[in-house]
């Protein structure tokens, strides 16, 4: 991975919104002052933005074999400190503004307004495949990582690179956090094309935005399902962009009237909207929708990458082969992950998948071959893109407030929390959602608290979250 | 109520913030409520106190409390 880009020389792989640009020579050289001419593999954390730094700090770690942790640079700095405990890094990549966060360790390097600190823990044993590290959620705090192999990333860079068609005149911007699976592909597949990154933190709603994209003549971008949503608010429609070429969207199911909105905009404007599904346990991607089925097919999640294939099983793990039949969507790929981390000790651990990834997600597939998604098999929602653990939720709620009985439940973009109030509730609903607000950084907008008298539960003390579905007052 | 307090109810709402944070020189991105989230929600509060629609520029552009109240001005909304 990236061992050959050397070879795209002086043209531009990196730009970013305060001017700076970094050609790929000046990656590869950067990158191999950072992390460069080390004889062990060691344990890194990057503290990601969308920035050259960053960006150096990771391409440089890939390239030499060293394994990185991408979080977001606006990490709960107590899950940070858990992290840290838990994972012993060799070293941290950070950015400058951040280090006074790190009383300990030595800084050794610095460059693009981003610091190397020795934290003095050593090198880590790690197994030879292991290339990257990512969270699973990155929000409710959960230690457990997605372990992401060498071949993983190779082989679903490829994929990718082959299913849109990307060369090196492309120009993407950055929509989404680089250490998001979805967001960290976008920046593979293009630095691994030759094409050039626009980097940038301002959201679609920022005026800069718009600037820096028209500026540098953006060819395209990719969108959770609620990106959709604002572009659809912003009258994107009526925006002239004719350097766009195409728009990718994952991070969720778009709904099937936006999904045929943006494929009618593409196909009267000379653009291809492309509907993906992936998951961090598959590295990145494991499907799309061809852009010119996309209109045809709206609502469907397309078909499997180059060299990946899904199975659909049913509750006794046979194999439907029946068309719309709905089952547990199972995939086959090189980008199966090996596994899960839940400590340090974990990183030494092989394959584990050997292959094949049991998504959780339920879906069927029509007789033209096209999947879809109904449903998920395990509880958590996503929410603006991000995966949110109902249970890991539930449990943050009673861990910090004594006492308090509830239950988490919702559906996209829309988490509902129920508090009994049966015995006296002496949590207000604005205490509960400041504390989850805080602690995944989702916006309170999301959250929604709904007092009940009690909470349904069966014999065994078990909740009934079917029972709390009554109460879900969408729109409110 | 005057436009004033409609405008401050349209962050409070919006935002879901307590009405002591919302404050001359709040921005974008300056609470973490205030995020393009938030925004969004804030922009639907706003549109609907003054029964408006704003167009992408001035919704893009809208990035402080301050700013909002010279935006709001094109839509015939005085703000005192």
């Amino acid at each position: 991975m990236f061992g050959e880009i050397g070879k795209y020389g002086n043209k531009t792989a990196l730009i970013e919104d305060n001017g700076q640009k970094m050609t790929y020579s000046e990656l590869v050289e950067e990158g191999n002052r950072i992390f460069g001419n080390r004889k062990e593999r060691s344990l890194i954390f990057i503290l990601c933005t969308n920035s050259i730094g960053s960006v150096c700090g990771y391409v440089g770690s890939i390239r030499n074999r060293q394994v990185p942790l991408l979080l977001s640079a606006a990490l709960d700095a107590q899950l940070l400190d858990y992290l840290l405990k838990l994972y012993e890094p060799s070293y941290l990549w950070v950015p400058g503004q951040a280090v006074s966060a790190f009383p300990y360790g030595k800084t050794i390097y610095e460059s693009y307004g981003y610091t190397l600190i020795d934290t003095g823990n050593g090198p880590c044993e790690m197994d030879e495949g292991l290339s990257l590290l990512l969270t699973t959620s990155g929000s409710t705090g959960s230690p457990k990582l997605v372990r992401q192999s060498y071949e993983n990333l190779d082989s679903n860079t490829r994929s990718i690179i082959q299913y849109l068609q990307l060369d090196d005149t492309e120009r993407a911007i950055t929509t989404l956090p680089m250490n998001y699976t979805y967001g960290l592909s976008i920046i593979n597949t293009h630095i691994a094309a030759g094409a050039a990154v626009l980097l940038t933190d301002q959201t679609l709603i920022q005026k800069k935005f718009w600037e820096f994209f028209n500026q540098h003549e953006a060819t395209s971008f990719g969108g959770v399902p609620y990106t959709y949503e604002i572009l659809n608010k912003l009258k994107f429609f009526q925006m002239d962009l004719g350097h766009l070429r195409y728009m990718t969207q994952a991070g969720g199911k778009l709904s099937e009237d936006l999904h045929k909105k943006f494929a009618e905009y593409a196909r009267d404007n000379g653009k291809k909207f492309v509907v993906m599904y992936g998951q961090t346990e598959a590295t990145a991607r494991m499907a799309y929708l061809p852009s010119d089925r996309s209109l045809e097919k709206y609502g469907s999640m397309g078909i499997a990458i180059p060299d990946g294939r899904f199975e659909l099983w049913d509750i006794n793990r046979n194999i439907i082969t029946e068309p719309n039949i709905t089952g547990e969507l199972v995939y086959y790929g090189k980008n199966v992950t090996l596994g899960y981390a839940e400590c340090r000790e974990d990183l030494k651990k092989g394959d584990e998948r050997h292959g094949r990834l049991e998504t959780g997600d339920m879906a069927k597939q029509d007789a033209d071959g096209f999947f879809y998604i109904v449903g998920r098999k395990k509880r958590f929602l996503k929410v603006y893109g991000n995966r949110v653990n109902l249970d890991e939720t539930e449990r943050m709620i009673k861990g910090h407030f004594e006492d308090l009985s509830c239950a988490c439940s919702g559906m996209d973009d829309c988490v509902y929390i129920f508090i009994e109030t049966q015995g006296g509730c002496a949590v207000s609903s604005e205490e509960i959602k400041e504390y989850i607000s805080k602690k995944t950084g989702l916006n309170k907008n999301a959250l929604h608290v709904k007092n009940v008298e009690q909470i349904p539960k069966n014999d065994a003390g078990k909740t009934l979250y079917t029972e709390l579905h009554k109460y879900m007052d969408i729109g409110d | 109520m005057t436009n004033l307090e409609k405008y401050k109810n349209a962050f409070a709402e919006g935002l879901e913030v307590e009405m002591d944070k919302i404050t001359n020189d709040l921005e974008y991105e300056g609470i973490e409520e205030w995020d393009s989230v938030g925004h969004m929600s804030l922009v639907a509060c706003l549109e609907e106190a003054f029964d408006i629609m704003m167009d992408t520029d001035d919704i893009v552009d809208f990035s402080s409390f301050q700013k909002g109240i010279e935006i709001l001005k094109k839509y015939d909304v005085e703000i005192e």
